[in-house]
């Protein structure tokens, strides 16, 4: 499995790609895959603050549900309507398509992983 | 962990692997919706070889089956089966099976993988100063249901042994090409299908037959995961033991009371005949709920502030395209209409109790 090395990475999956201020987040390819067809996504409407410590939204899938983290604190800006519509979007393209929001990070971007860390958890 | 015979062929079908019940089976090949929607409109193979497949032999074995299951099994004629549950003497659930009678005194048990062993140990147990023998045969043999309303054609088309005159709840047993086999008229989806055990060397001639290749795929008949095989299971209504039965409930109070009969002497009669005195305080229930948050296993479920049970199985139905579970309830709370809610950590949805199943195939289909 490939994962993009433009970004940064979580321990809980997800994803966090500098964009100008910004932060684009989503979930990793393979945590998608691990949920298997995702039916809904809830997500924090923007204006949220977001604590890493709190579960900012969750993700139904066929198989389970589960709870979606944002490790870095912030505040939400945007997030991606067409989820709404099509949640199947992160099955077929989590790393791109399948973003789920931006945010306007609060404070650094601490304890996240590089591409290479995370392929390496995900491989073991 | 066990392996199935079919295990290769999964890899080669780029399955998703799982363990389950003991066994590494396939979860998922293309998409859980893709293969559920699949078995509703044409044919799936569901590798199901995890599922325990006993034969009970001797001059007792009728007796002594009826001695364990719930279900009235007199007046079987060799060649049917009965779907039934297996209890403890309280009455608690140790698994639901089917009883195939093959001749006066040769009988099958197919039971839930996960507890096959504990089965094999009660049945041995039971079966004490009783003239039967058990034979595990679950490692000899293989185990595939064939699902969906192309089925029927397409194995008319494959297998030259008439099997489109087998009624449903029917088995049929014979020999092709010296391999012994069995072929039901039954399944777990809901759809029409078949159910074959066949032994292990025959997996690799009789696999590709059905399956073609993963380069060469066929379009009507494809493989269906474990992850499709509940979401149709749940559907059409059909318990799954882990969620809907458990020893921690009898078979009347889970909503199968339709396979017990208490003018029948068998084990844990006599508690369900107490609690059928006394009245059922909980009944299965089918749910449609609001929005896009599914119940899952141990959701509440709330009367206004009162807790009235708990979610046993739930999913977004692809074929009805509605919120779907099932939920033990208290009988209070269990009457078709009833406004209920859900209790997703705080946040509530509204659910409102329908009859079971969910789904009902077309008929003529």
């Amino acid at each position: 499995m490939s994962v993009p090395t433009d970004r940064k990475y979580a321990e809980s999956h997800e994803w966090y790609l500098p964009e100008g201020e910004l932060l684009i987040v989503g979930i990793t390819q393979f945590a998608a895959d691990e949920l298997t067809d995702i039916t809904y996504v809830e997500l924090p409407p923007a204006g949220t603050e977001l604590q890493p410590s709190e579960p900012c939204g969750g993700i139904e899938s066929v198989k389970a549900y589960s709870e979606v983290y944002c490790a870095v604190p912030g505040q939400v800006v945007e997030v991606n309507a067409a989820l709404e519509e099509n949640p199947g979007l992160i099955n077929e393209d989590a790393f791109d398509k399948g973003w789920m929001m931006k945010i306007k990070p609060s404070g650094p971007l601490d304890g996240l992983l590089e591409a290479a860390d995370y392929e390496k958890q995900i491989s073991s | 962990m066990y392996k199935s015979p079919l295990h290769d062929l999964h890899v080669a079908f780029g399955a998703k692997l799982v363990e389950f019940g003991g066994w590494e089976m396939p979860l998922v090949y293309r998409g859980i919706i893709d293969e559920h929607l699949h078995t509703r409109r044409a044919c799936s193979v569901f590798d199901v070889s995890h599922m325990g497949r006993l034969i009970i032999e001797g001059v007792d074995a009728e007796s002594f089956l009826q001695w364990v299951c719930t279900r009235n099994l007199s007046g079987m004629v060799p060649g049917q089966c009965r779907y039934g549950h297996i209890c403890n003497q309280g009455g608690g659930i140790l698994d639901d099976v089917i009883v195939t009678r093959f001749d006066d005194y040769q009988w099958g048990v197919v039971c839930n993988a996960g507890n096959r062993e504990k089965i094999v140990n009660w049945l041995n147990v039971q079966a004490k100063g009783r003239s039967v023998t058990l034979d595990d045969q679950t490692f000899d043999t293989a185990m595939l249901a064939l699902q969906g309303p192309m089925t029927r054609d397409l194995v008319a088309k494959m297998v030259p042994i008439g099997l489109s005159e087998l009624k449903r709840y029917r088995c049929m047993t014979g020999d092709l090409m010296g391999m012994q086999y069995a072929v039901y008229r039954s399944g777990y989806t809901g759809e029409d299908g078949f159910e074959i055990v066949l032994p292990t060397s025959a997996v690799p001639l009789i696999a590709p037959l059905l399956l073609g290749s993963a380069e060469e795929p066929r379009d009507d008949v494809k493989p269906g995961g474990l992850g499709a095989r509940d979401t149709l299971r749940l559907e059409a209504g059909m318990p799954l033991y882990g969620h809907e039965l458990s020893e921690d409930i009898d078979p009347l109070s889970s909503g199968q009371g339709w396979c017990v009969d208490l003018s029948v002497d068998f084990v844990g009669a006599e508690p369900m005949r107490k609690l059928k005195e006394a009245g059922l305080r909980v009944k299965l229930v089918g749910l449609v709920v609001e929005g896009r948050r599914i119940g899952r296993q141990l959701t509440p479920v709330m009367k206004g502030a009162e807790a009235v049970g708990l979610v046993t199985s739930g999913t977004m139905s692809a074929t009805l395209d509605k919120n779907i579970a099932m939920a033990s309830v208290a009988v209070e709370a269990a009457e078709v209409g009833t406004e209920l809610e859900l209790d997703f950590k705080g946040k509530r949805a509204s659910a409102k109790v329908v009859p079971l199943p969910f789904y009902k195939r077309p008929k003529g289909s």
